[in-house]
C-alpha cells in the first residue's frame, strides 16, 4: 500500500511511501508492527512473518525505505534520516503507537526511531544487529569500484549454509540466488546514488546508538543468529546491556528471516506478546 | 561456508540444497515418499496454507526431496529458485501457462524439439494461445513477430536437431526492449556448458530426463527463474503480466510481485500451475536426478570430449554429406558458439548421410553400441532418424525450417570408450555404403 508524504523529512517534494501490509488491508484500530529491512533489501525479506502478524490481530507495515523498491525519494544518507522518514510514514498511515522490528541496518533505524518518540513505541526488536555496525573500508571501497562483487561478498557472508530448510518464502527457493538478485536489482534500480555504498556507509557512521538506547523506555528484544558473520552476536552485547534487552539466539546466520523463518516467528511472537 | 563468494560449480553440484538429515544423520538426500506432512496444530496448518510460514503440505505442491533438486538446479543456473515437474514438457507448459492465457501470443524459435513444437503450434492454439515461429538467427524476424498480445519469447539454447545456437543476448535485448521475458530450453547445454541467465535469459527449463539425470532412467523437468525480470515495470509498460502483479482470487487475493520481489513468477507457478495442473515430480524421480547431477561436471566433460572425436571422424568420412556441430567452422552458428559455449557444444548433433533412404536404414540397423531410440543425454550413445520419429508431425516446410532432411540422423554421444564408438560408426557406414551398391 502507498501513502503520500506531503512534507517528507528533510524537505523536498512530496514522496510516495510504500509498505507491505501482510496480505490484508491495514486497520489502524489494531496494534501496529512496523518491520524495517536492512541494507540493499526491501519489504520482501519480511513477508512470511508480516503475513502471520497481519492475520493474527495486528496492523502490519513492512516498509520499503526511500530508494529501496517501491518507495519514492532519494535513499537517506543516515540512520537518523531514515528514522525520521519512518515516523513520517507512520503519520501518513495513521499509526500512533507501534512495535518496531528492524533487521541489520533496519535495526539501527528502529532503535533511532524508538529514541525519537519513545512514548509511541510499545516494543523494540532488533534482529541481526550489532553496535557499532562498522563496515570495513575494504568493503566500502569494493562497493564504490565493483558493487556486484561487493554484493557477492555480502551475500556469502549473510548466509550460513547451502541448505537452509524449508527455505524462504517457500520450498524450492535458493537463498543465495534470491538474496544476490534482490540486492543487484535494488542497486541497479537506484540511479541517483550507489545504494550499496550509501546504506553501508550509513551503518558504519551511525554513532548515536548508546545515546538512543538511553531514551528507549519500552521492552527490547534482540534476535541474533548464532552463525552470523555480518553482525556477530558478541558485537551486540554492550548495546543489549544498555537496553536491558532479552536476547534470543537462533541457529542461523545474518539472514535470519530466510534461514530460520519459523524460529524467527517464534521469537517475534514472544517479543511482541 | 561462509566464504568470500559462493562455492564453485562442482561443489554446488554435490551440496547445494542438501545437508545431513537432522532427524537421522543420513548424509545422502533421503527420499521422502509421502503424500502429506503432519501439522503441528490447527494454527500451524492454517498458517502454512496462507503462506504465513514456509513448509510442506502436500507433495503435489512441494516435497523435501524435490526441494533439494529445485535448489540445486537453481544454484547451478544462478537462479532464485526452481520447480520440479513431471517432464520437460510439463515445465514448458507450466512456464507458458503461468504467464499466458487465451488471447496471448508467443514468439518462438522454429528450431525446436518436435514435442515443444506440437505443444505451441497445435495444442496451445486450441486454448487460445498463438505462436509465431521465426528462424532463431533472424533477429529482425524476432522483432517483427512481436505483437501487442505477445507475452513471451522462447527458444532452445541449442536448437533441435540442427544445433542453431540461440543468440540469447540478441534475442533477450529484443524481448527486454518490449518489456517481455525470454524463456529458454537449456536441456542440450546444461548449466555446465552455458548459464543462460548470465547472457540475458529470464526463465529457463530443462528436460531433466536428459543430461541432468544422465542415465536414461526417469522422466522429469525443472523450471528455473532468474529473478531478474521486473514484472511490475514490464506490466506498467505493456499490461501483459496481470497474473503476477494484480490480486489473484485463486489465492486469497495475493499479489505475487508484492509477496516476493524476485520470486513472483515461481510463487504463482507453484501456487496455481503446479497446484491446479498437477504435473508434479515423484520424489523418487527427484532423487535419481540428484544422483545424476552429482556427477554432471564429470559427465559433461566426457560427453563433449567424445562428441568432438565422433564429429571429427564423421566430418572426414566420404559417406557423410555434412555434420551439424557448431564447433565446425562451416556451421552457421560457429561464431556464436565460440562466444556463448566456450566449454563445448554438447554431445547431441545430427549429420546428413549420403545416399538413399534405404542406406539410412542400413546404417541405423548396423549399429551395435548406439541404441536406436527416442532420447538424448543418456550415458549410453543413442541414434535416431528425426524425420520419421521425433519430428514426424512436421510437414516438409516446417522440417526444412528446422534444418531436417530425410537423410538427417541424430546422434547422442555417450560415455563409452571413444574408439569403440568410432568402430561402431565405421562398420555402420560401410553397411550403408554396401546397401547403395
Amino acid at each position: 500500500m502507498r501513502w503520500q508524504l506531503h512534507h517528507p523529512p528533510g524537505g523536498g517534494p512530496a514522496e510516495a511511501a510504500y509498505a507491505y501490509t501482510g496480505g490484508r488491508a491495514g486497520d489502524t484500530s489494531l496494534p501496529c508492527v512496523v518491520f524495517v529491512h536492512g541494507a540493499l533489501n526491501d519489504h520482501s525479506v519480511w513477508t512470511l512473518c508480516a503475513r502471520w502478524f497481519a492475520h493474527h490481530g495486528y496492523n502490519v507495515l513492512a516498509v520499503d525505505l526511500p530508494g529501496h523498491g517501491r518507495s519514492d525519494g532519494a535513499p537517506r544518507d543516515s540512520v537518523e534520516a531514515m528514522a525520521q522518514w519512518l515516523w513520517a510514514l507512520a503519520e501518513a498511515a495513521g499509526v500512533g503507537e507501534a512495535a518496531l522490528v528492524g533487521h541489520s541496518m533496519g535495526s539501527l533505524v528502529a532503535l533511532q526511531a524508538a529514541a525519537l518518540h519513545p512514548e509511541r513505541v510499545r516494543r523494540l526488536v532488533m534482529v541481526g544487529t550489532a553496535y557499532p555496525m562498522k563496515v570495513s573500508s575494504e568493503l566500502l571501497d569494493a562497493a564504490r569500484e565493483h558493487p556486484e562483487s561487493a554484493i557477492d561478498r555480502v551475500n556469502a557472508f549473510s548466509l550460513s549454509t547451502l541448505a537452509a530448510k524449508p527455505s524462504y518464502p517457500g520450498p524450492g527457493n535458493w537463498l543465495h540466488g534470491a538474496n544476490r538478485i534482490l540486492m543487484r536489482r535494488l542497486q541497479s534500480a537506484c540511479t541517483s546514488v550507489n545504494l550499496f555504498e550509501r546504506d553501508f556507509s550509513a551503518c558504519d557512521r551511525y554513532g548515536a546508538g548508546l545515546q538512543a538506547a538511553a531514551q528507549v523506555c519500552c521492552p527490547t528484544h534482540f534476535i541474533l543468529g548464532e552463525r552470523d558473520q555480518m553482525t556477530q552476536p558478541r558485537h551486540s552485547e554492550a548495546l543489549a546491556q544498555a537496553l536491558q534487552a532479552t536476547v534470543h539466539r537462533l541457529d542461523a546466520g545474518h539472514s535470519l528471516m530466510a534461514e530460520a523463518p519459523d524460529a524467527l516467528l517464534g521469537a517475534l511472537r514472544t517479543a511482541l506478546a | 561456508m561462509p566464504g568470500h563468494s559462493d562455492p564453485g560449480f562442482d561443489t554446488l553440484a554435490l551440496h547445494a540444497g542438501a545437508a545431513p538429515d537432522p532427524a537421522t544423520g543420513a548424509r545422502a538426500v533421503p527420499i521422502h515418499l509421502t503424500t502429506s506432512f503432519v501439522f503441528d496444530s490447527s494454527e500451524h496448518a492454517a498458517s502454512l496454507f496462507n503462506m504465513e510460514r514456509s513448509g510442506h503440505v502436500y507433495s503435489r505442491i512441494s516435497n523435501p526431496t524435490n526441494a533439494v533438486l529445485e535448489e540445486r538446479v537453481a544454484a547451478l543456473e544462478g537462479g532464485v529458485g526452481a520447480i520440479a515437474t513431471a517432464s520437460g514438457q510439463a515445465a514448458l507448459h507450466l512456464a507458458v501457462c503461468t504467464l499466458a492465457g487465451a488471447g496471448a501470443h508467443i514468439v518462438s524459435s522454429s528450431a525446436l524439439y518436435g514435442g515443444s513444437h506440437n505443444l505451441l503450434h497445435y495444442t496451445l492454439s486450441r486454448f487460445g494461445i498463438e505462436t509465431t515461429f521465426v528462424h532463431p538467427g533472424d533477429l529482425d524476424g524476432w522483432r517483427a513477430a512481436i505483437r501487442p498480445q505477445t507475452t513471451l519469447l522462447f527458444g532452445e539454447t541449442l536448437g533441435n536437431p540442427g544445433l542453431d545456437v540461440l543468440d540469447i543476448p540478441g534475442v533477450a535485448a529484443i524481448a527486454h526492449d518490449r518489456g517481455l521475458p525470454l524463456l529458454v530450453d537449456s536441456t542440450f547445454t546444461t548449466p555446465w556448458l552455458m548459464r543462460p541467465f548470465e547472457h540475458g535469459a529470464d526463465l529457463l527449463f530443462h528436460s531433466a530426463t536428459k543430461f541432468l539425470s544422465g542415465h536414461g532412467t526417469v522422466i522429469g523437468g525443472v523450471l528455473v527463474d532468474s529473478g531478474r525480470f521486473d514484472w511490475e515495470a514490464a506490466h506498467a509498460r505493456n499490461a501483459r503480466f496481470a497474473s503476477l502483479v494484480q490480486p489473484y482470487e485463486g489465492f486469497h487475493g495475493m499479489v505475487f510481485s508484492e509477496e516476493s520481489t524476485v520470486g513472483a513468477f515461481l510463487l504463482r507457478a507453484r501456487r496455481e500451475g503446479l497446484r491446479d495442473f498437477g504435473a508434479c515430480m515423484s520424489p523418487h524421480t527427484a532423487w535419481l536426478i540428484l544422483q545424476g547431477i552429482e556427477t554432471l561436471p564429470l559427465r559433461m566433460a566426457r560427453h563433449v570430449e567424445n562428441a568432438r572425436k565422433v564429429v571429427a571422424f564423421l566430418d572426414a568420412h566420404p559417406m557423410v554429406d555434412s555434420v551439424a556441430y557448431p564447433e565446425l567452422p562451416g556451421h552457421p552458428s560457429h561464431a556464436l558458439a565460440r562466444r556463448l559455449l566456450p566449454r563445448g557444444c554438447g554431445s547431441v548433433f545430427s549429420f546428413n548421410l549420403r545416399g538413399s533412404r534405404r542406406q539410412g536404414v542400413a546404417f541405423i540397423e548396423a549399429l551395435k553400441i548406439f541404441s536406436h531410440l527416442a532420447n538424448v543425454g543418456d550415458c549410453r550413445s543413442l541414434v535416431i532418424h528425426p524425420a520419421s520419429t521425433t519430428h514426424f508431425r512436421m510437414d516438409d516446410a516446417a522440417l526444412a525450417r528446422a534444418g531436417i532432411t530425410a537423410g538427417t540422423i541424430r546422434l547422442s554421444i555417450g560415455l563409452e570408450e571413444p574408439d569403440d564408438l568410432l568402430d561402431d560408426l565405421q562398420r555402420a557406414l560401410k553397411a550403408a555404403q554396401k546397401a547403395g551398391a
